[in-house]
């Protein structure tokens, strides 16, 4: 496939590995966050690390959205199909997320659930129309680079009166969280934030653009560079952030200029505006209750909400005792230094935010990075 | 024509006919679909003898047997279905400790309501995979659950075959400094049946690798008879194969990206779902481990077979306690390549 050959070509990582230690300051560290599962994802797979200064460290991210879904939300899920007998149609990566007891959607179907895995809100309303007789729930996960698809298929269950589809919405935005992560601890005693820099997110801001970090870049005084998925986009945008370090600056920059606009894509703005709406506030598993930090269905399209059709108990679970999601995510802990990882916590088994998607931070370290837990400083050791 | 045969009131409607519980009550509904089935396709002289087993002379030295149930959803796929599937998958079971497969024996459950059009264009596939590869069918049987209890057919294949002389083919024989070397590119089997899941539908003109090795693995014996370790990486892929032989062997083994064989349009169906090819399964590849001083002599017969005609040398075989299987990246950098967490599943971004 040319296109990503391009972007992987290992005579330009070797210039870029170059360029980068060669202004990489001796004096300091480096501590960039690479927000999105994705990134990490290809800092891992290609090996990115190995092409780095030591002082020139990634923190991980959140990951993928599957895994920023709280225990509460996953045990809804399961008592919609479990109590309600709905149908409820998913994407492939949030049927292994563990609500309660380790009960993820894959467990559920295996107990007898009707839980199905799509490719896209179009597969989810397609197994509407050929069920008359059942409720589809469509479980509406991801950031904002999923919504508009769901606003697309809602639209669409209004146009045709699918009175048997709804759609559980769980869709949360990044620029809160990217805040809630930068924002110091209020505890005097514990740690405060260790990261320099943010790579910010690609797909997320093709929809949003690149004004929204703008705020959050000033306010914590600290660079955004938006970055592509491709493992050349994250070597020169972690060179684009050591510059603004180098030079003081604390900016919102876009590496990713290929795909990300300032506005991003304004016809799916208006759409996803006019089919839902910011929640209040909502939990995130690993970072707490965030206001305004996620989205539901407007009043309009109520009748293709879930959460109004069904009576839903409000499972009050609380997320695992112990783990480390918070302080890993904020970059004051690495994945090893939490006492539940690769003991209680797995790839296999996963507990926290980190673990459970293969793109979290503590499983992409589990997986890809074993072999170098050993010799790694801790977060201390760094900062 | 048996007698029970044409004493039945008609023929199976092999166009529009179902299999129904009849089919696996013992009664005269399973002789007929014996006989105007599974009969016509796999013909064997110790199939038609319908005793309760086949009979056979075997020289002195060492068998080695191998079972193997095969599920596939769908049934047919791009490259193959589930009949070529069952009768290459046992005799590469088979050939993988050396052995030359000698008969197979084939048990099926199927569901009910299954279309017999469907039924026998499995068998007749069995049949022609199993006359290609030269291994027949001597033994079989048949059952019928109720619709719902199955999913279409389920066939579990068995096999026996003989080892040549001197040849001890193991996964537990991989030593420090040992050659690595694969037989051809990876992922297309996986990536075919994927395609046209329900689900995940999307066009493609990749096919299934299906294929039996079993002559592959005769010409390297022939020119290596110390080959340590062979393995087809089926489920789970090359990385997990590669780990199975690491953990069994007690080594670690080092592998080189560059030099694995990827077809462009797996490559990029598996950047579409988010999956790393080097987890997706094959079905007509093997993983060879032997003494670098072999490696070259076996690379050139491999390649000289169209079942190994881009086969290289991925890495080597390295001292490492923990076992571990690191990969140098076509990048430039170096990660682990760990067993797989449960199943692939699509990302969504």
């Amino acid at each position: 496939m040319r296109l990503v050959d391009e972007f992987r070509d290992p005579t330009l990582a070797r210039a870029l590995a170059a360029r980068i230690a060669r202004e990489a300051s001796p004096h300091r560290t480096y501590r960039i966050m690479e927000f999105c599962g994705g990134h990490t994802h290809a800092i891992f797979r290609h090996g990115l690390h190995d092409l780095l200064p030591p002082n020139v460290r990634y923190v991980h991210g959140p990951g993928c959205p599957v895994c920023v879904l709280p225990v509460a939300r996953v045990d809804a899920a399961i008592e919609l199909v479990e109590r309600h007998g709905v149908i409820l149609a998913t994407y492939g990566d949030m049927m292994r997320v563990p609500g309660s007891d380790r009960r993820s959607l894959l467990a559920a179907r295996a107990a007898g659930a009707d839980v199905r895995m799509v490719g896209s809100t179009l597969d989810a309303l397609q197994l509407a129309r050929t069920n008359r007789d059942r409720e589809v729930v469509f479980l509406a996960i991801g950031f904002e680079t999923t919504t508009p698809p769901t606003a697309v298929a809602v639209r669409a269950a209004a146009a045709e009166e699918l009175g048997n589809f709804t759609v559980f919405c769980n869709h949360v935005l990044t620029p809160p969280a990217m805040d809630r992560i930068l924002e110091d601890s209020p505890d005097p005693e514990a740690p405060g934030v260790a990261i320099d820099a943010v790579l910010g997110p690609s797909h997320v801001s093709t929809i949003i653009g690149t004004t929204p970090y703008a705020g959050i870049a000033a306010r914590h005084r600290r660079p955004v560079v938006i970055t592509g998925f491709e493992p050349l986009d994250v070597m020169q945008a972690t060179l684009m952030a050591i510059r603004q370090l180098n030079a003081g600056r604390h900016e919102v920059e876009n590496q990713y200029t290929r795909v990300v606009t300032r506005d991003g894509n304004g016809k799916a703005r208006a759409l996803v505006a006019d089919v839902l709406e910011v929640r209040p506030r909502f939990e995130w598993r690993g970072l707490g209750t965030l206001a305004s930090s996620a989205l539901q269905l407007r009043e309009r399209y109520a009748a293709f909400d879930a959460e109004r059709r069904f009576a839903l108990t409000g499972s009050t679970a609380r997320e695992v005792r112990g783990c480390a999601c918070p302080e890993v995510l904020r970059g004051v802990t690495t994945p090893p230094e939490c006492k539940l990882f690769g003991t209680v916590c797995t790839p296999d088994n996963p507990m926290g935010a980190c673990m459970v998607s293969s793109e979290g931070a503590c499983a992409a370290y589990w997986s890809y990075g074993r072999h170098r837990r050993a010799a790694e400083p801790t977060a201390r050791e760094i900062a | 024509m048996s007698e029970l045969l044409r004493r039945s009131a008609s023929r199976l409607d092999l166009r529009h006919g179902r299999v129904e519980m009849a089919h696996g009550s013992g009664g005269r509904a399973m002789a007929q679909l014996v006989d105007e089935l599974f009969l016509r396709h796999l013909d064997d002289p110790r199939l038609r003898a319908r005793d309760d087993s086949a009979r056979f002379a075997v020289g002195a030295g060492t068998m080695v047997m191998s079972t193997d149930s095969h599920v596939v959803s769908p049934l047919f796929f791009p490259g193959g279905d589930i009949g070529a599937l069952a009768v290459n998958g046992t005799i590469n079971d088979i050939a993988m400790s050396g052995a030359r497969p000698l008969h197979l024996a084939a048990g099926f459950v199927l569901e009910e309501g299954l279309a017999l059009a469907d039924l026998e264009r499995i068998v007749a596939s069995m049949a022609r995979a199993s006359r290609a590869a030269g291994v027949p069918v001597i033994a079989g049987d048949t059952k019928v659950v109720e619709r719902g209890k199955a999913d279409g057919v389920f066939i579990t294949t068995t096999g026996v075959g003989m080892v040549p002389p001197g040849v001890r083919i193991c996964g537990d024989r991989a030593r420090p400094g040992d050659a690595v070397l694969l037989s051809g590119s990876i992922g297309e089997h996986g990536i075919a049946v994927m395609s046209t899941r329900e689900s995940l539908g999307f066009e493609t003109e990749i096919r299934s690798d299906s294929a039996a090795l079993h002559e592959l693995v005769a010409a390297m014996v022939a020119v290596a008879p110390d080959i340590h370790c062979l393995r087809d990486p089926t489920r789970g892929g090359l990385a997990t194969t590669l780990n199975e032989l690491a953990c069994q062997s007690g080594v670690g083994i080092r592998i080189r990206e560059r030099d694995i064989a990827l077809r462009d349009d797996v490559a990029a169906a598996c950047e579409l779902l988010g999956f790393d090819p080097l987890y997706v399964a094959n079905e007509g590849k093997l993983v060879c481990i032997c003494d670098a001083s072999d490696a070259a002599r076996v690379l050139d017969v491999m390649r000289a077979s169209p079942l190994g005609i881009d086969a290289t040398c991925i890495g080597a075989v390295v001292a490492d306690p923990d076992c571990f299987v690191h990969m140098e990246t076509a990048f430039g950098g170096a990660r682990v390549v760990d067993w797989l967490a449960g199943d692939q599943l699509p990302r969504i971004c």
